[in-house]
């Protein structure tokens, strides 16, 4: 067996692109495939301190949904479910994008109320969206325990039949070769370390490979987005934590949609390969080390147990974490910066996978026109100044 | 897990406590002539180094007090003046 070709070119740095777009993740590499195939633009640099990929993209337990409450996100998320639905053919790439229903558990009357409210906020926006009760969601997934007896009784849940998983890799391999094809440079181990600004433009990163100019630069940096906009002189509201998830050994499959729960606070699925994906919410400190705590994977196995006692003697192979940039409301900041040709996409925290093509879209039509993409106009940093925030710690709880 | 050192109680393992976010926030001195961006700043703007940052911890299991500590945030070392 011959070795596949490699899927994009490793260049080195031309001295200067019209876009240089900082961060190689799932959302820099959109960005790219976007900037070329909807808007002409191919001189165009993705940066990435590491290896492609190498993020949150990486580290990510890869549900996909679009059941937000507001209206903003819903469109937005909605747009991304959208693209997803198309992308595995566009992309000419299996992506394994499997749309098996992702259930969002309620456990007390207040659950109750507001999973339901969220059903009809969903709908209201042409977000598909069901209510089921406690034996609907028995005979949906089989394997949770709905018994009236568990400390966390299940009563209910949303259910989005379209919701689902992809598989993360795929999915920046994808993006990647097809921006590749264009002619965009990704180029990997370049990290920028600074910013050239002109009156009050950004002309120029400096990197670990020397100066690039840029008719304009696109942070697409995620958990170190703060880092790189004190560099510029911005301060951004947003904050760095750390997201762990883990998996187990593998199972025959036994899990065939997504399960998640604020209030017990875990989430579950099957990946293809037969291993159970869980995680839950960030470690409380701030931190850039990609590493958690111990106890934090303790009180979700706790979770899950209690949720899945099938799972009981379930051995866990691997945990690792993230860095994600959490906002103030849950949702994320998208547009343009005070400085001139420096435009940030960030604070997609603990949920940004899912809203890979989507944010890629509408940023590089923000980065394209100069300004926002209607979807992500309301997403701007002026919003923490009005009071016009987006407050999705309901839908985005346990994240993702 | 951190072994946090409260100054009341001693060293204690992190999950007896909450986190609290940076330290030293004041609240604005004229609150009622504050403008919206004095409010944003307040309210939601923090630092996020990478680095030495002071933050603020609350003993929640134990003495319920709460005390700043300068952690740093890609070791996780405590400093230990
Ligand atoms: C454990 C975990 C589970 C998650 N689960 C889900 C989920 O189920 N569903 C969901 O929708 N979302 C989930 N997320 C969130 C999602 O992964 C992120 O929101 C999303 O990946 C962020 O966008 P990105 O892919 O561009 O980020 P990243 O892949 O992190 O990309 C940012 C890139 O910028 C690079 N970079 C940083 N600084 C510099 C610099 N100075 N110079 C050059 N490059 C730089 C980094 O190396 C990195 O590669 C999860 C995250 C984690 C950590
Ligand atoms: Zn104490």
């Amino acid at each position: 067996m011959t070795h596949p070709d490699f899927l994009w070119r490793n260049p080195d740095p031309r001295p200067a692109y019209d876009v240089v777009i900082v961060g190689g993740g799932g959302h820099g590499l959109a960005t790219a495939y976007y900037l070329a195939k909807n808007h002409g633009i191919t001189n165009v640099a993705v940066l990435e301190k590491g290896w492609l990929a190498g993020g949150n993209m990486a580290r990510n337990t890869t549900i996909i949904r679009s059941n937000y409450l507001w209206d903003e996100s819903a469109a937005i998320y909605e747009h991304s479910l959208k693209l997803w639905e198309g992308l595995s053919e566009e992309l000419d790439y299996d992506l394994r994008f499997s749309q098996r229903g992702v259930l969002n558990l309620a456990h007390s009357p207040g659950d109750v109320r507001e999973g339901r409210r969220r059903v009809n906020a969903n709908r209201l926006n042409g977000v598909d969206a069901e209510w089921l009760d406690a034996d609907e969601v028995k005979k949906f997934c089989p394997v949770i325990n709905v018994s009236e007896r568990a400390r966390y009784p299940v009563m209910g849940a949303t259910l989005q039949r379209r919701g689902g998983i992809a598989k993360h890799d795929h999915v920046a391999w994808a993006l990647a070769r097809k921006a590749d094809a264009y002619g965009i440079d990704l180029i990997q181990g370049c990290e920028v370390t600074g910013f050239e600004i002109t009156g009050n433009r950004a002309v120029a990163v400096h990197t670990s490979r020397g100066r690039i100019a840029a008719g304009k630069i696109a942070l697409a940096s995620a958990g170190h987005t703060s880092v790189l906009a004190a560099e510029a002189g911005i301060r951004l509201p947003l904050q760095s934590h750390p997201l762990q998830a883990l998996v187990s050994e593998l199972l025959e499959p036994v899990l065939d949609c997504v399960v998640m729960s604020n209030a017990v606070h875990v989430y579950v699925s099957q990946a293809h390969k037969g291993e159970l994906v869980m995680g839950a919410g960030i470690d409380s400190y701030n931190s850039y080390g990609q590493r958690g705590a111990f106890h934090v994977i303790e009180a979700q196995m706790a979770a899950a147990l209690e949720l899945f006692p099938i799972f009981s003697r379930v051995r866990v192979l691997r945990t690792w974490a993230g860095n994600v940039d959490v906002s103030p409301d849950a949702s994320p900041i998208i547009g343009r910066t005070p400085v001139d040709g420096l435009f940030v996409n960030a604070g997609w925290g603990t949920g940004g996978f899912k809203a890979t093509p989507g944010s890629g879209w509408v940023y590089a039509h923000t980065i394209a026109h100069d300004e926002p993409h209607p979807l992500a106009e309301p997403f701007a940093l002026e919003r923490f100044t009005t009071g016009a925030l987006i407050d999705e710690h309901g839908a985005a709880a346990v994240a993702h | 897990m951190l072994l946090i050192d409260c100054p009341h109680c001693g060293p204690r393992d992190e999950n007896e406590f909450r986190y609290g976010g940076q330290a030293g926030i004041a609240y604005p001195e004229t609150p009622a002539s504050a403008t919206d961006a004095e409010w944003a700043e307040y309210v939601f703007l923090r630092d996020n180094p990478k680095g030495w940052f002071d933050e603020r911890w609350f003993h929640v299991h134990g003495c319920r007090t709460w005390f700043t500590l300068r952690r740093h945030t890609v070791t996780h070392e405590i400093w230990n003046p």
